[in-house]
Formats: C-alpha cells, structure tokens, sequence
C-alpha cells in the first residue's frame, strides 16, 4: 500500500526502469522538453494529451504509467487537502467540456453534483462508445486505463462520491480485460478503495457490461442499463447530479473527457485553457476513418481546419478521387460537403453552425462513389434498430423516414416527397423524448441541405450520380464482349439476346438487376451503369 | 425440460447467482455470465434466474430481447460478426456480408444446421482504421474482400476437421 512518500520513490525508480526500456524502442523519441513521443510526421503533426501515453507505455503495467506522472495529481490534491470546492472551481476554469458528444461544461457538472449533499454518491464514466466510426474511447481504454481510473478518482474526490462505474460495452474484450487488470493494480497499490494512500478518503470503481444497446450511450438509459432494466431514457423529470444513479447524486462523464482531467490538475486549469478556442478549450481525438489515406485516430487543439486534419495529417483522398463530403457525429450527426470542408474548423461551435455535430469525434471521409441517399439510408436503417421504442415520434417517425428513403432508393420516389420528408425529420427532431430521437434526423436533414440535387436525381430522374444504388442502375453490354453466350445461358429471366460471336444484348426493362451475368462474364463485358 | 446433459452448466449458473446480490440490479451480470456458460440464454435459466433474483420471469424475458447482445438461439462454435459501421459501411461490408452469407447458407442472426458458423451484424466493431473488419469470435479480420470469404471459412472447416 503506498502513501505519498512511496509513491514518489516508486515513481522516481519506475521512471529509471521506463527509460531503460524505451531506449531500445526505435518508434518512441525523447524531445526536448523530456517528453515520450510518437516518432513520424503523423504523429509529430498531432497534439497528443489523452493519447500521450498510448502506445509509449505498457497499459498492463501499472509502474509505467506511474513513471510518467501517473496519480500524481490525485495524491498532489490528496496532500495538499484541497477542499471539493476549489477542486470542482479549477475544472470549471479549464473550460473542459464533454467529449461524449453534447460537449456540456464538465465543470458545471461536477459543481451541481456537489451541491446535493447524500450519504452516497455516484461517478460514472460512459464507455458505450457506440457511434459507428468512432474508437477513440476503445484505444484509451485499452493503452491507458489509469487516465480514466485516474480522472474517475479525482471527480469522485472533488464531488464527494464514494463510488464509480464504468459501463464499457462488451463488444470491447480487450478493453473489459485491461480495465480488471488495472482496477486490480490500483487497488492492490492502495490507489483505489478504502483509505486511497493512507488518507481518509475512499473511493472503488466497478465495471458494469453493455449488452449491444445503442440507446445506453444516453446518460438515463445507461443508469437503467445499470439498475438492471431494460436500457430506456427516463423522462427527465430530475437532474442527474441531483438523482441519478439509485436516485442518488451522479456524475456522468465520457472516457475522453476522464482522461483528460489528470492533465488539468497536473499543468493547471489555464494550461489547459489555452489550447483550442476560448469557447471550446484542449484537444479533441478524431478517428479519422473512410476514404482516407492514412485512417487513424489524430488529436489535434479544438479549432483545427478540418483541411489540415484531412490532407496534411491523414494524406488526403485515397486513389486520388474527389472528396464529396466528411460526416461528423456519427448517426447523430451531418455530413459536410466539400465546399464547406475548407473552411471549416473542427470545434464545438463551427460544426453546430454548420448543421453538423462534433459527436464523440468519428470524421468519416467520403468520396465520388458514395451516394448521399444511401448514407441517409444507412443511418436511418441504424436508428430504426436502436430506438428503443419508448417513444412513438422515434419509434414511427424515424420508421417511416426509412421507408421513404427505401423507395427513393427503389425509384419509387416522387419530387413532392422531399418536402414532406422534411417536414416529418423536423417534427422527430423537435418532439423525440431523449438525444437519440432529436437528433436521428440530422443525417436526412444535412443531406437534404446540401445534396438536394442527388436526392432530386434519385426521385425525378430515377437515377444514382453516385453510381450506388443498384435498383436505379441497369447492367449494359460493352464493346469487349466476345459472344460466347456464358450471359445469355445463366441469365434467370431469359432477358439477353444476341448471336454467337456477336456482341449481346440486355432488356433493361425486363432484366431483374441480379448480376449473375457480370459475375459470369468472362471478359467483364458487363458492367452497372 | 432440462437436459441431463446441461445439468453441469445449470450448476454452475446456480453457483454464480450464489456470489451476487439477488437482487434487479444483478441480472445483466448473470445473463452474461448465463451466455457464456450456455452459448445462449435458454428459457429454463431465464426461469431459474427469476426465481433467484425475486423478479417476474417476464421482467426477465423483457430484459433478455432488448438487448442484441442476448441471444436464445444457439450460437455457432465460429461466430462470424460482420462489422456494419460507417468506416466499413462506405468500404463495402455489405458485400463482405453476403459473400459470408452465400458461403454458408445462411442470414445474418442464423447458425448453421452443424452449429459451427453463426452469422451477425455488429454496429461497431471499434477498428474503422481497418476497415471493413470482421470478427470470428475474438480473432479480427482486417481488410476483408469479399473475395476471401470463401477461403476464411475454407480454412476454419480444414482446421475443424484434424482437430
Ligand atoms: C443515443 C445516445 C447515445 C450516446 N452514446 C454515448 C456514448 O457512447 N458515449 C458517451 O460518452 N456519451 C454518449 N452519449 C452522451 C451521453 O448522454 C452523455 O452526454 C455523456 O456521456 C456525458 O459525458 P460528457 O459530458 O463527458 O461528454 C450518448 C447520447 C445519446 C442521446
């Protein structure tokens, strides 16, 4: 069991054995200012806070993160006997606001939470990650588990708490593994539970498994989750910091948010204020994922030009096609288009302006031959599968937004269903109980914005730009065909004609779209078009 | 009925809920540790878990189908999970999807009349920079073309056959 003056010396001897071994690590650099980094442009061109210690040190090894800083700032706040208020004060000036997607000043969180006295209360950190696109939380779970049992701590201290969760999905073995190892090395260190490094303050932290529900990610639905229930929103009549958790005082915070608050404690709450934009302050870990060349997670200050993120750090459009549009925020989210992209900055404030969302940070870049109506599609098919059914403007609404968007697909579509499935999004964004509901729309509302025209293309002149949406395609015959008939025999409705050694023929009308005889074509004559 | 032969696996659930509170607030907690006894979680535990933890079975069923994690069906030895994320989603996992589909006969949420294969769909899988990726129990498949679908389960069925 450590007290302060042990930790130290474990610290100052961890960090020899920590030196000794990352000297042979070619991939890791010292710089100037006694820093382990990343070596490479695309690290180098990065601001790594949350993702500092990933990849440098092991994450099973509880020494190495205490090597580099680690629990420093909690015994730092422990020893010096800071009192809750001035705790709860310095994260408020920090200007740290959620990086779980609704960005709410973590701050003002933690000082509502205080303020309820209860004889128990509750620290949770949100590990659902659920949007599709987005595995920032899953790399920080699983290379730097301490920064999150760590921030869980120091919120649990500053507000009073006696307890903390993690809800981590269980599609994250890895992760789920890494976590009881470090809850374990905690606790055996004497970092975690009863009478945290000789004080008397006391403080344990429980994983709690998701089943696959989307819906959990929402704050109320996760308490359910957690109190044993089926994972539905509540109606908010009570704020969480005043009843939450077992109707006691909660905290609720993302895992990117918790890994950066031993940072704020350590260089101070105007260290970390300025880095970013005054409104939206710090970093932000961007999985940068889709038709890029270098797909990866970049962190970078709040503010960054969405170019830079793209083409100095991510190397641009993969196979050199154009860039049609970056979706943000996930199923809850916008997409971008490429007119906007540069100028835009990645904050809080100038994707909201832009009808976009930064959402837990998934930047999905997309190209020429991604259609916009699919995507749409795409992430309607999602939210109809994850509502939970709580609601009706969620439950049907977001239903017949799918159906209409099948038959566009289907060209079934009509020009005068644009305005009306308008109409139907605004009205699920403005009545839906919980976040999930108000903010499905946003894919079909973004769209609708800034890629009217292919949705006129797939509703007026039955036709796919993008080249994506089979049912508005037909299946040609090009000049390469040799005539060997291969089509014309597999052909299930008998719809190619044409002679021996001539070129063939196909009846768009009567052809069925099923690609049998492109797949059979031996000298891919046959092509979608 | 409870077969004999799962008698053993029923023990071992009993001994679990012995560990917990037996209360709500441990049911998620057993029915994970019901799955992974099980493979799946059958009606006869569902019963059993209500009697334990003081809830109506219908609570119990109610909290077992909301969750895509649970599942009452038998699951394959191999679970195929088909990442449908966004990153794998524009990368062309649909097609990687059917290529499995094709291959075994079978749709997504089905397990094959051997037991060997189950197909699903995972929302996320948490690797986009791979993208599109599949998971086969916990080993990870990154960059998959639908191409290599046929070989993957090629080589899991060679596997199966000299163990
Ligand atoms: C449908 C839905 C899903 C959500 N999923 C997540 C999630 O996976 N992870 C997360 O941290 N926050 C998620 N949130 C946001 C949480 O409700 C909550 O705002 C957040 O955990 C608060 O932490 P923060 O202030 O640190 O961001 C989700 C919200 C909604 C409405």
């Amino acid at each position: 069991m450590l007290n302060f003056e042990s930790l130290r010396a474990l610290k100052t001897e961890a960090k020899k054995r920590l030196d000794a071994r990352l000297a042979d690590v070619p991939a890791v650099y010292l710089d100037e200012t006694g820093t382990y980094k990343l070596r490479g442009p695309y690290f180098e061109k990065q601001t790594r806070i949350v993702l500092k210690n990933c990849e440098i040190i092991d994450p099973e090894n509880i020494e190495e993160y205490i090597a580099l800083d680690g629990y420093k700032a909690l015994a730092d706040l422990l020893e010096k006997n800071v009192p809750r208020r001035e705790i709860v004060d310095e994260m408020i000036r920090s200007g740290l606001r959620g990086r779980g997607g609704a960005g709410f000043p973590t701050g003002r969180k933690w000082a509502e939470a205080l303020k309820h006295d209860a004889d128990h209360k509750y620290v949770i950190c949100n590990a659902d990650e659920g949007d599709p696109g987005a595995y920032m939380d899953r790399s920080v779970l699983e290379n730097d588990p301490h920064s999150v049992l760590e921030g869980m701590t120091i919120a649990g201290l500053g507000i009073g708490a006696d307890q903390g969760y993690i809800y981590v999905r269980a599609e994250y073995p890895n992760a789920v593994k890494r976590l009881n190892i470090a809850i374990a090395a905690a606790h055996k260190a004497g970092l975690l539970g009863e009478r945290i490094l000789g004080t008397d303050f006391s403080f344990d932290i429980e994983l709690r498994l998701g089943a696959g529900a989307f819906v959990c990610g929402e704050g109320t639905a996760l308490m359910e989750s957690i109190e044993g229930r089926r994972g539905m929103p509540r109606n908010k009549v009570y704020r969480t910091a005043e009843r939450g958790l077992f109707e006691k005082p909660t905290i609720i915070n993302n895992v990117e948010t918790l890994a950066n608050v031993h940072h704020i404690y350590l260089n101070g709450a105007d260290w970390f204020a300025g880095i970013g934009t005054p409104k939206s302050t710090g970093t932000k870990v961007f999985s940068v994922v889709g038709k890029v060349k270098d797909a990866g997670l970049v962190e970078v200050p709040m503010g960054t030009p969405l170019t830079k993120i793209i083409y100095d750090i991510s190397g641009g459009i993969k196979n050199d096609l154009a860039i049609k549009a970056v979706q943000t925020g996930g199923p809850s989210g916008g997409c971008i288009p490429a007119d906007l992209i540069p100028t835009t900055n990645v904050d809080f404030e100038s994707l909201a302006a832009i009808g976009s969302i930064m959402g837990s940070g998934g930047l999905v870049v997309m190209d020429e031959t991604d259609c916009m109506v699919d995507i749409s599609r795409f992430f309607m098919d999602f939210t109809v599968e994850e509502s939970c059914g709580k609601c009706t403007p969620c439950r049907i609404g977001n239903k017949r937004v799918l159906e209409m968007l099948e038959r566009f697909i289907a060209g079934n579509g009509e020009p005068r269903d644009l305005p009306r499935l308008q109409e139907l999004c605004e009205m699920i964004r403005d009545t839906s109980l919980c976040g999930l509901g108000q903010a499905a729309p946003n894919p079909v509302l973004s769209t609708l914005k800034y890629f009217r025209d292919e949705y006129m293309s797939h509703v007026r002149d039955k036709r796919c730009p993008a080249g994506v949406c089979k049912s508005l395609m037909t299946y040609v015959v090009r000049e390469k065909c040799v005539g060997c008939g291969l089509c014309k025999i597999n052909c299930p409705v008998k719809c190619i004609t044409g002679e021996r050694k001539t070129m063939h023929h196909i009846d768009p009308n009567a052809c069925i779209r099923c690609g049998v005889c492109a797949a059979k074509c031996p000298v891919h004559a046959i092509e979608l078009a | 009925m409870i077969v004999p032969a799962d008698q053993t696996k029923y023990d071992e659930l009993a001994a679990f809920i012995q560990t917990v509170d037996a209360s709500e607030k441990s049911l998620i907690a057993v029915l994970h540790r019901t799955q992974t006894i099980f493979g799946y979680i059958p009606q006869d535990a569902q019963l059993m878990i209500a009697k334990a933890l003081h809830l109506p079975t219908a609570k119990v069923y109610g909290v077992v189908t909301f969750y895509s994690y649970f599942t009452e069906v038998p699951r394959g030895k191999y679970q195929i999970s088909v990442c449908l994320g966004t990153a794998c989603y524009v990368k062309g996992a649909q097609d990687v999807l059917k290529a499995f589909q094709d291959e075994l006969g079978i749709s997504a949420g089905e397990t094959t009349k051997d037991l060997l294969f189950s197909i699903s769909q995972s929302r996320c899988l948490g690797d986009c920079a791979n993208a599109p990726v599949v998971m086969i129990n916990d080993e990870l498949y990154a960059q998959v073309h639908s191409d290599e679908v046929p070989a993957i389960i090629k080589k899991i069925r060679e596997t199966e056959e000299y163990a």
